[in-house]
């Protein structure tokens, strides 16, 4: 028997106008939508046996951090399963802060990318297990020379790119080759978002989750585009060892248990 | 007054408030003269770091442990704090406490390493601190090695990943498990509520 497939809810956590934490989430790439107070939805996580929890700071401002690291550890302090804090981790110090919190593991994204000797030094003082290194990738269909291409579902073929700042800059770096260099430096696990997806509902991007999950050793964890149970199931065939979901889970499309309960019904977990 | 050890490897944050939660009076003791004047009714030795940094910090806690145990204080090593408690370990040349005969070896080739999930339980005995706890109830574990007791009969409980592995050792008053309760939801709270209970 081996560990069993996970179900990781995402509080996406940023503060409204009045300077109070919330959990919201875009929709469509576009407008925020308040899901709720972070404290209360971890513990109903919890309370419908998620597997682990993320939470993602997407506040934009610096100015908030000792802010949100107390919300981290009010979060804390009611989540009794794993607990995985990233957004806006840039420095040797961010992971002292957040695991200092009460953060169990700690994802980094963009600061990976413009500082990748940073995962080789936190793993070293922290341990793998501490380290979650996110990658956003969008699909490029342009002759990429020497990138891996990957059969899509319609047969043709591209290669995925990965993005920073939320998506928002290209890197030219293949996001295969970009996992494996993760995973050499030292990375515990694979946060794997595809931006062709995210927030669409038309489930996750699976040709990437399969092509990544098969050229790494970590576990990998699907995020972005789930919108049904069949899209979790789908994701744990083709290899990912953990699904991440946000509004389906806030806005109580499912629940984690009915999502167990179904998989389950297909002869899984 | 329950000891949680702080060997200066990482956050207690967890720990603390589970045992809390489950009507525990935790202590985070960092000082190891500490220890020797808490008159402390159970120890923690919390799960953090790798063997070698443990034992290193540990060390001057040796005293203090070894009075406790032998005076009959329950006793709780959770993830390296349960490899300590054996005599030695694959991951490290630094001796362990040898308070439990055997060795820490590293998980078999074949599997991921280090185990990092929910795995689910075998029981072998009925024992007080596995008190609520059922065959196939699942757990959270984070290891890269894990403990061969020399007597078997001090396994409570096993787990399977690439190996039968002992997940839950018990010695009259030293108890170990291989998981993290304080990170296995309700179950795991149910542990840490048990052992509360023999303090």
């Amino acid at each position: 028997m081996m560990t069993t497939k996970r179900i990781i809810p995402c509080l996406d956590t940023t503060f409204d106008e009045s300077g109070k934490a919330v959990v919201v989430k875009g929709i469509e790439f576009e407008s925020l939508r308040y899901a709720g107070d972070p404290v209360e939805l971890a513990r109903r996580y919890v309370e419908q046996k998620a597997d682990e929890l993320v939470f993602l700071d997407i506040s934009a401002s610096t100015d908030d951090r000792a802010t949100m690291t107390d919300v981290i550890r009010r979060v804390a302090d009611v989540v009794t399963i794993p607990f995985c804090v990233g957004g806006g981790i840039a420095s040797f110090s961010d992971f002292e802060r957040v695991l200092g919190a009460g953060a169990d593991k700690v994802g980094i994204n963009t600061a990976a990318v413009k500082n990748p000797e940073l995962i080789k030094e936190v793993a070293g003082t922290f341990g793998s297990e501490k380290i979650v290194v996110a990658i956003d990738c969008k699909r490029r269909f342009e002759e990429g020379d020497g990138k891996t291409a990957v059969e899509l579902e319609d047969g043709r073929s591209a290669w995925y790119d990965v993005v920073i700042y939320g998506g928002k800059e290209l890197t030219g770096i293949d996001a295969i080759e970009w996992a494996q260099k993760m995973q050499d430096l030292g990375a515990g696990e694979i946060l794997l978002t595809s931006k062709d997806r995210d927030g669409t509902k038309d489930g996750y991007d699976i040709p990437v989750t399969k092509a990544i999950a098969e050229a790494v050793d970590i576990p990998v964890i699907a995020s972005g585009g789930v919108g049904t149970m069949d899209h979790i199931y789908d994701a744990f065939v083709n290899g990912a060892d953990a699904c991440l979901a946000a509004s389906i889970f806030h806005y109580e499309t499912y629940t984690v248990s009915e999502i167990k309960e179904y998989l389950r019904g297909r002869g899984m977990g | 007054m329950i000891a949680v050890i702080d060997y200066g490897m990482g956050n207690l944050r967890s720990i603390h408030n589970a045992l809390a939660k489950v009507g525990g009076n935790p202590v985070i003791i960092s000082d190891s003269n500490a220890l020797l004047d808490a008159d402390a009714d159970a120890v923690v030795i919390p799960g953090v770091g790798a063997f070698g940094d443990a034992m290193r910090n540990l060390a001057p806690f040796a005293d203090g442990l070894f009075d406790l145990v032998n005076s009959g204080t329950p006793l709780l090593g959770i993830c390296i704090g349960m490899q300590v408690l054996f005599e030695r370990s694959e991951e490290s040349d630094a001796a362990g406490f040898g308070l439990i005969r055997g060795d820490v070896v590293r998980l078999p080739d074949g599997v991921k390493i280090p185990q990092m999930g929910w795995n689910e339980l075998t029981l072998r005995s009925d024992t007080d601190l596995l008190a609520g706890i059922d065959d196939g109830d699942f757990f959270y574990f984070v290891h890269s090695y894990y403990c061969v007791p020399e007597d078997e009969r001090v396994i409570a409980a096993t787990t399977d990943y690439g190996v039968d592995m002992a997940a839950v050792v018990e010695m009259d008053n030293i108890h170990a498990v291989q998981f993290h309760p304080e990170k296995s939801s309700r179950k795991g709270l149910r542990i840490l509520k048990n052992f509360v209970e023999k303090s």
